[in-house]
Order: C-alpha cells, then structure tokens, then sequence
C-alpha cells in the first residue's frame, strides 16, 4: 500500500483502481523504479486487477517509464484484468504514438471515459 | 545551406557522474539557455526528452560493466536557431545499425531499447562517431517559431 513516500495517489471507483502521478517528471530512474513497485503491489492485491492509470499531472516521461509501463500491462494481463490509460498530455501522446505503444495500450480522453470501458 | 551538426563543435562541455543531481544540473543548464532564446514549447519538450535518454543511454549501456563511477561527458552549444548536442561515454561503443528496431511488432512489447528513436525522432539529426561512444545530435529551431 502506498506509504508516505509514494509517488501515487490512489482512489476506488465501482472496482477500479483509479491512480495518479504526483511527480510531473517520470524521469528519474530510481523513481519510475519505486513507481513500478507500487504499481505491481496494487495488481497484486486484486484477483482481476482493474486499473486505470490517470496521466493528467505529467508533463515528462523517459522510454524507461514506457519499459515499467509495459511490465505493468503484462502483470495486469497475466493475472485477468484490465489496464486503461487516460488524460495524457497531447505532447507525452505523440511519444506513444511514434513508439506504436498507442497500439498496446488502451488510451482514453478522460478519466470517465476510461471508467466506461471495464465491464 | 542548412548547418548539419556533424562539423560543429560544442561551446560547452560538463562532466558528470551517474547521479541525479549531476544529471538535473546539466539539462537545467541546457534548458534554462534553450529557455532564454524562448523556444516553443514543443521543443523544450524534444530537446529534454532526447538530452536525458541520450545521458542514460550512456550510462546504462555504454558503461555496462564498468565502474558505476564512471563519468560521460555532455557538450552543447544553444543558439537561436539550433541547439546541438554531444554526450560521451568512456565504454567500448556500440554499432547503431545493430540495435533493433522497437516498433516492429515483435518489438512492440519490448520494456527497452526506444530511447534511440525516441532521439531521431525528435532532433533534426542524430549521430555517432565511428567507436559508438559518442552521440551527437543537433535540433534546428522550427522557422515558424522565431522569438
């Protein structure tokens, strides 16, 4: 569970794990690291993990957020449930579109729109 | 005849150890001049962007296996209507052309190797010396943008 140190901020809606960055840059390593940890303990109290990530406070990330990114859609996927991305910033968007990560990922304008999407 | 940067030289240089303070300091100090000659928004974004994966490019697999106190060595020079940067690693080099390309759709769920593209994605153009230690790249101002 999120500690004093976390970078996330956590909320529950109709099942869904809702979470947000607190850091605006998901640059440093050893941060996208803790980020990573949190994110895989919050799948991992869930037996179909409904989670949906709210990008709306960031304005920076590396292609090492992209890689923990991608380890938290294969955990997700491995144990049964639903990963959804939403509120990306439109530049931090160009970035999963030139990577083709928009074609791995579950993108969404909003959070209500990602919301719509789990059942 | 647009300048490429493959025969330019850096105004600056700064070596810096893989910590994050040292990393902070060294793209704070690039920004702030990028800031200065009041670049877009959009740039500001690719120039940091490419500076740091370039950095950690350097120091995750150009010093794979050595000291992890190892230094790189970034050059730049910011102008109002370029911004050209190097940064050095001491390892042995890689091969460019060998690093496979990660929107292939076999690449596609791969958890590294888009920092490179991410790089000539977004500067004007990217390069290596002939060892692959070192990496240059040179972002040309959009000519709509002028301050």
């Amino acid at each position: 569970m999120p500690s004093e140190q976390s970078r996330l901020r956590v909320s529950q809606t109709n099942g869904v794990t809702t979470v947000e960055f607190l850091d605006r840059n998901i640059i440093d390593e050893a941060r996208i690291q803790a980020i990573g940890d949190e994110l895989a303990a919050l799948i991992d109290a869930q037996p179909k993990p409904k989670l949906l990530i709210n990008f709306a406070s960031v304005d920076h990330l590396t292609s090492a957020a992209l890689g923990t990114l991608i380890l938290i859609s294969n955990k997700v996927r491995d144990r049964g449930g639903k990963l959804r991305l939403a509120n990306i910033d439109p530049q931090i968007k160009e970035v999963f579109h030139i990577t083709r990560l928009d074609q791995l990922f579950s993108i969404h304008p909003t959070t209500a729109d990602a919301l719509g999407t789990f059942d | 005849m647009p300048a490429t940067g493959h025969n330019q030289h850096a105004e600056h240089w700064v070596e810096l150890r893989n910590h994050r303070a040292e990393i902070d300091a060294v793209e704070d100090r690039v920004l702030d001049l990028v800031d200065r000659f009041s670049y877009p928004r959009p740039s500001r974004f690719a120039i940091k962007l490419s500076l740091e994966e370039a950095i950690i490019n350097a120091f995750k697999h150009g010093h794979e296996g050595l000291d992890p106190a190892t230094s790189i060595r970034v050059g730049y020079t910011v102008a109002a209507d370029r911004v050209l940067i190097f940064v050095e690693d001491q390892g042995p080099g890689f091969t460019p052309a060998d690093v496979p390309d990660p929107t292939l759709d076999e690449n596609l769920a791969n958890t590294s190797g888009r920092g490179l593209m991410l790089m000539r994605a977004y500067m004007s153009e990217v390069w290596h010396n002939e060892r692959g230690n070192r990496v240059g790249m040179l972002y040309r101002r959009p000519p709509d943008s002028t301050p």
